[in-house]
């Protein structure tokens, strides 16, 4: 019953989300202040994360092969392959929610409890479209670049790790990750990322939109749009995968 | 004029309030009085629609609010200004950008223009040389005056005000008042100011609804408020040792 409303109420948001904007400049100034904050400032994080993670994911890899059957160069492909279709569209996702979901929510949180989207109402602005579309707009344009970024900082980070600990050599970890490679796995990634990034904003946004009381449900909002952002986008990842790799 | 029938509004299971029936005459300040938590807030937002009220309809010039279509009624509150009880100024925005909103939005004159009209809005609320200040950065009377500046930058035919000198001192208090005032008659608007203080009732108050426990209990002029026996009215209005003086003073 519950669920029934909440997701009713979703999709009529974001129905007013999509309605035609009063002003297309101030929604494009909007959009670029979006970029940089939910964008630009989220690169210091997935660049950090995705070195470590591609150099953890080459080094696992190599000491659990122990068979000598298998060739050296399989650390190299494993590494690109885990990264292309799962690390960086999915893991790097799930972090941006985190930190975008709840700043989203807790942004848009606080404006409804401060009654400023009151104010907006009042002055008869589309509140819904002016808060959150430029979010929306910013994150499904963005995340792609941060997630082909991430893809190439984290086989990076596998390369140094290899070479570092001396557990595969630079030479045969370039062959392993130039081997079988499949361009479609990076749309289907990408695909993905939209997604995910579309359900990171929105969530986030209908959890601050529809809060009610003061500071302290600010802050249940926003621990809520990071946590159904997160089974959204799990849920979601299950079903695009079943779709386009099956 | 702002009229109100037979407006209720309940939330959940407790009733806010019950069968309001009211008249705000234009060109005038509409006092709305009560006790905190008797109604007056909502009442202002069901009649704005910010709340939907379960019975009930509000007539804006004759216009049926609730009757409008959403683009009908972004229509009629782009005629409405509002100073809300906590300000609600748009903290990411500068004093100059929280009043230049409304006319970014919807204006029709060129950036000139629309800064030409921020500085003049913001120049009849006193307030100078605060331009790059952030909301935070200044006093709650200044945000209160920001907010009525914001209200007034579009012209607007309707303008509501709550509570727009709780909290500050008499001086600054009576200040507002004058301005709303002022504004009221300089442009002809249908002005509704809520307001617990007896100050300002004393000063302006034509048109004076007491609300309380959510029915509209009494309606008058000031004279007609201090000579009135109802009980629940004299008990709200001379709580204060003040007020008690004035009224025995224009018994003798
Ligand atoms: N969004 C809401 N949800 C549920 N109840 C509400 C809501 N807003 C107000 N109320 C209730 O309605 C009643 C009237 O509140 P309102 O804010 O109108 O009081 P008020 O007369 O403006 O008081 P004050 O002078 O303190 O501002 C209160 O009992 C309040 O608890
Ligand atoms: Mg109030």
């Amino acid at each position: 019953m519950d669920l029934l409303f909440h997701i009713g109420r979703y999709f009529q948001l974001i129905r007013e989300t999509f309605t035609r904007p009063e002003r297309f400049g101030l929604y494009w100034k909007r959009t670029l202040e979006e970029v940089d904050l939910l964008g630009v400032k989220s690169l210091g994080i997935v660049a950090l994360l995705s070195v470590f993670m591609g150099a953890v994911i080459t080094i696992q890899t190599k000491t659990n092969i122990d068979s000598p059957l298998i060739p050296l160069y399989v650390v190299g492909f494993t590494a690109r392959q885990s990264t292309i279709l799962e690390f960086s569209p999915t893991i790097i996702s799930l972090i941006l929610a985190g930190k975008v979901g709840s700043t989203i929510a807790a942004q848009i949180g606080s404006m409804r409890v401060r009654e400023q989207i009151d104010a907006l109402d009042i002055m008869g602005v589309n509140s819904a479209g002016y808060l959150i579309l430029p979010k929306v707009i910013a994150c499904v344009v963005i995340n792609p670049f941060l997630v082909v970024i991430s893809m190439f900082l984290s086989i990076f980070g596998g390369y140094l790790a290899g070479t570092l600990s001396g557990l595969v050599s630079g030479e045969v970890y370039l062959q392993g990750i130039q081997t079988d490679f499949t361009p479609y796995h990076v749309t289907y990634a990408l695909i993905k990322t939209v997604v995910f990034a579309f359900i990171i904003t929105t969530v986030s946004a209908y959890q601050g939109y529809y809060t009610q009381g003061g500071t302290r449900e600010v802050g249940i909002s926003s621990t809520r749009a990071v946590v159904y952002s997160d089974v959204v986008i799990l849920i979601m990842n299950y079903l695009l995968t079943q779709l386009l790799l099956i | 004029m702002i009229e109100v029938r037979g407006l209720s509004k309940r939330f959940g299971r407790t009733q806010v309030l019950t069968d309001i029936n009211a008249v705000f005459q234009k060109g005038k300040v509409n006092q709305v009085i009560g006790k905190s938590g008797s109604g007056k807030s909502v009442l202002c937002k069901c009649i704005v629609g910010l709340f939907e009220p379960e019975e009930g309809e509000v007539l804006y010039d004759g216009r049926s609010f609730h009757n409008l279509e959403l683009e009908q009624k972004r229509q009629v509150r782009q005629e409405i200004g509002m100073l809300f009880q906590s300000s609600a100024l748009f903290d990411s925005l500068t004093v100059l950008e929280n009043v230049l909103f409304p006319l970014r939005m919807f204006g029709t004159m060129d950036e000139a223009g629309m800064l030409d009209r921020a500085h003049l809005c913001l120049k009849r609320v006193n307030i100078e040389g605060k331009d790059r200040l952030f909301p935070s950065e200044i006093s709650g009377g200044m945000q209160k005056r920001v907010g009525i500046a914001r209200a007034i930058a579009m012209n607007p035919r309707y303008l509501f005000v709550d509570e727009p000198n709780s909290g500050l001192d008499p001086q600054t208090s009576i200040l507002i008042d004058n301005l709303i005032d002022e504004l009221t008659a300089e442009y002809d608007m249908t002005t509704i100011m809520i307001t617990h203080d007896m100050n300002s009732v004393m000063e302006a108050g034509d048109n004076i609804l007491f609300i309380h426990e959510g029915r509209a209990w009494w309606k008058g002029s000031r004279e007609e408020l201090l000579r009135s026996d109802n009980k629940e009215l004299n008990d709200f209005i001379f709580a204060s040792g003040l007020m008690r003086k004035v009224k025995d003073a224009m018994k003798r």
